[in-house]
């Protein structure tokens, strides 16, 4: 039996902090085949961005501690494997392109090196990166290194690239260093992609290339890839698939176009009607009311009970389990067929 | 026919050649022949990219740059021209929220002084007493969906969304006319951003404020503003009615990036 290429079962995370400990992870399911592009959306703090550092353990324990869960990448649990042996996963088969382009990048290095150090260090692992005879020099190494560098920069859109291999970071503009960390990510051709909040800091134009770009790497390569973002908009857009977070929970995943065509859990209809679109009139928008629960002291059931339009006392009783919808289209509500009926009357 | 509140005229701002360690740097043509007027009452947007100009035009109409050339007008009055205690009154009158509500509230102040302080910069026009300005504090902060119980507290405790209140509160504190709005939803989640929003046009309907509105969201400058301006390189590229260049942009690059704006597409409408 073939395994999936990511597979989160049931994991749950604790951050301890003076207070107490907080239960930040409670319980994801997610499974991410070759040639899909999972959105993972969600407000800030809904704990997108600790599952992803999670898939390459870069969560610091402590004060994290996963009190249960695994997460198997094609069948071997990383969360139990040695260090030595996630750190050959890092960068070579996960790749990571993390949020903030300007803070991520060596500044006393040239943009050159930096990628020729990441392909000379994913080629240990899989020499065929280089396209180079196996007893090659160590000159002619570091000479395919950067060729498939150069490579690499063409291809993520820069002009100019072999010229600009010399350039050091700050003579970069944020969307061209956002690019750059995405060469740096997929020059190990990785077969797990992680992008957290990649365009998030870019303007329109330069994220809808970039988004594009990161189409075609999965068409072309039949990677898998976790986008967290929390614009909806660069979900539809982008992704097959999509996975609603809200204080630790996955409360609703499944196809794109059937999520949000038809959005069964009441946390992703109130999310998609606080996005102004077209045709909401001005002063309209259906903001939620309400903050993030304290997960310290989190609600034993339903988290998002207390801001739930919908909710009834069993709603604070026991988390919900995720019900099928349709399909592959899953809602962790127990309220689905009524919320159902309020909508339709 | 509404009166202008604020005539931007010819405006252009070179930043000049400077010599550093390195040698000498390029000049930056920032604006290049930009006019914009803004009636009263109305919502303008103002959309650019980074490096587009925004920032600069909007500081100059706080005058806290001066422009190279052409003339910025606040009811009919230059800008350049004014005495500094006049603009300094004048500076009651237009206030800016900016954009990122994280770094722009003082972590030592609380929030009375943060949303009195205002009040006491301009206090030769407002003439308030300590008490009244407490007072005046308490009313904004329920303006703003926020209470009088929130006054001793400081910024550390309160959520994006409430801090981003906090600046509006301070914003409306001398009484201005104008506002202007640097990306103010742009740091915060969409829930969020859409109380705001509507606190934004909650406001403007009942204190008859207007709004020039900064932002790269096209779809937040659409559902706020009135008229839009899209500015490209210093440039002004096209102008004009919200839905107009929304749904027929004439220019290749509002065009582009009209085309660019990702989109939820939903055909019933959802909750």
């Amino acid at each position: 039996m073939t395994h999936p290429l990511l597979d989160i079962r049931n994991l749950h995370l604790t951050m301890t902090s003076f207070d107490g400990a907080a239960h930040v992870l409670n319980g994801i399911d997610l499974t991410v085949n070759r040639g899909e592009i999972w959105g993972l959306v969600g407000e800030s703090g809904c704990g997108k961005s600790l599952t992803g550092l999670s898939i390459s353990r870069l969560v610091s324990t402590p004060p994290a501690r996963y009190i249960d869960g695994e997460i198997l990448f094609e069948g071997r649990d990383i969360l139990s494997l040695p260090a030595k042996e996630v750190q050959s996963l890092r960068g070579k088969r996960i790749g990571m392109i993390f949020q903030d382009p300007t803070t991520n990048l060596n500044p006393s290095y040239r943009i050159g090196e930096q990628l020729v150090d990441v392909a000379l260090a994913a080629a240990r692992h899989d020499a065929s990166i280089l396209d180079c005879p196996p007893n090659a020099s160590r000159r002619e190494r570091r000479r395919a290194a950067r060729r498939l560098a150069g490579d690499m920069l063409d291809r993520v859109g820069i002009p100019n690239a072999e010229a600009r291999l010399d350039n050091y970071p700050h003579e970069f503009s944020g969307g061209m260093r956002q690019r750059v960390l995405i060469a740096m990510a997929l020059i190990g051709r990785p077969d797990l992609l992680i992008a957290d909040e990649p365009t998030t800091a870019l303007d329109v134009s330069v994220q809808a290339q970039i988004l594009k770009l990161l189409k075609g790497t999965v068409a072309d390569h039949f990677i898998g890839v976790i986008l967290i973002t929390h614009n909806l908009g660069v979900v539809a857009e982008t992704c097959s698939h999509v996975a609603v977070m809200y204080a630790g929970n996955i409360v609703e995943s499944g196809p794109v176009a059937e999520v949000i065509e038809r959005p069964a859990h009441p946390y992703t209809k109130a999310l998609m009607a606080s996005i102004p679109t077209k045709h909401s009139k001005r002063g309209s928008l259906n903001g939620l009311g309400g903050s993030v629960p304290n997960l310290i002291s989190a609600p034993p059931g339903c988290r998002f009970a207390p801001r739930c339009p919908h909710a009834v006392e069993a709603c604070t009783q026991t988390l919900p389990k995720p019900v099928q919808v349709g399909g592959t289209h899953h809602a962790a509500c127990i309220r689905l067929t009524e919320t159902e009926d309020l909508v339709d009357a | 026919m509404p009166e202008p509140i604020l005539q931007i005229e010819n405006v252009s701002k070179i930043y000049g050649a400077r010599r550093t360690l390195f040698g000498r740097t390029a000049e930056v043509q920032a604006l290049n022949n930009v006019s914009i007027s803004v009636q009263k009452g109305e919502s303008f947007g103002l959309v650019g990219e980074s490096g587009s100009g925004k920032t600069t035009l909007t500081r100059s109409i706080l005058h806290l740059e001066t422009p190279t050339a052409g003339r910025i007008l606040f009811e009919g009055q230059d800008l350049a021209l004014l005495s500094s205690a006049e603009l300094r009154r004048l500076r009651a009158r237009v206030q800016i929220v900016f954009q990122d509500p994280y770094a722009s509230l003082n972590p030592r102040m609380s929030v009375r002084d943060i949303v009195t302080e205002p009040m006491l910069v301009h206090n030769d026009i407002l003439n308030l007493s300590r008490v009244q300005r407490t007072d005046r504090a308490a009313e904004l902060l329920s303006l703003v969906g926020l209470g009088p119980q929130h006054l001793s507290r400081f910024p550390h405790e309160f959520s994006g969304g409430q801090r981003q209140r906090i600046c509006i509160a301070r914003a409306l504190a001398s009484g201005p006319e104008l506002l202007l709005l640097d990306e103010p939803t742009s740091a915060l989640d969409v829930s969020v951003q859409a109380q705001v929003l509507n606190l934004l046009c909650d406001l403007q309907d009942r204190l008859g404020l207007t709004y020039f509105f900064i932002s790269h969201d096209l779809a937040v400058v659409r559902y706020l503003c009135d008229r839009v301006a899209l500015i490209y390189r210093g440039e002004l590229v096209e102008e004009g009615e919200t839905d107009e260049i929304f749904d027929a942009p004439k220019s290749d690059y509002a065009k582009m990036l009209i085309g660019a704006m990702p989109e939820v597409k939903v055909r019933g409408n959802a909750a």
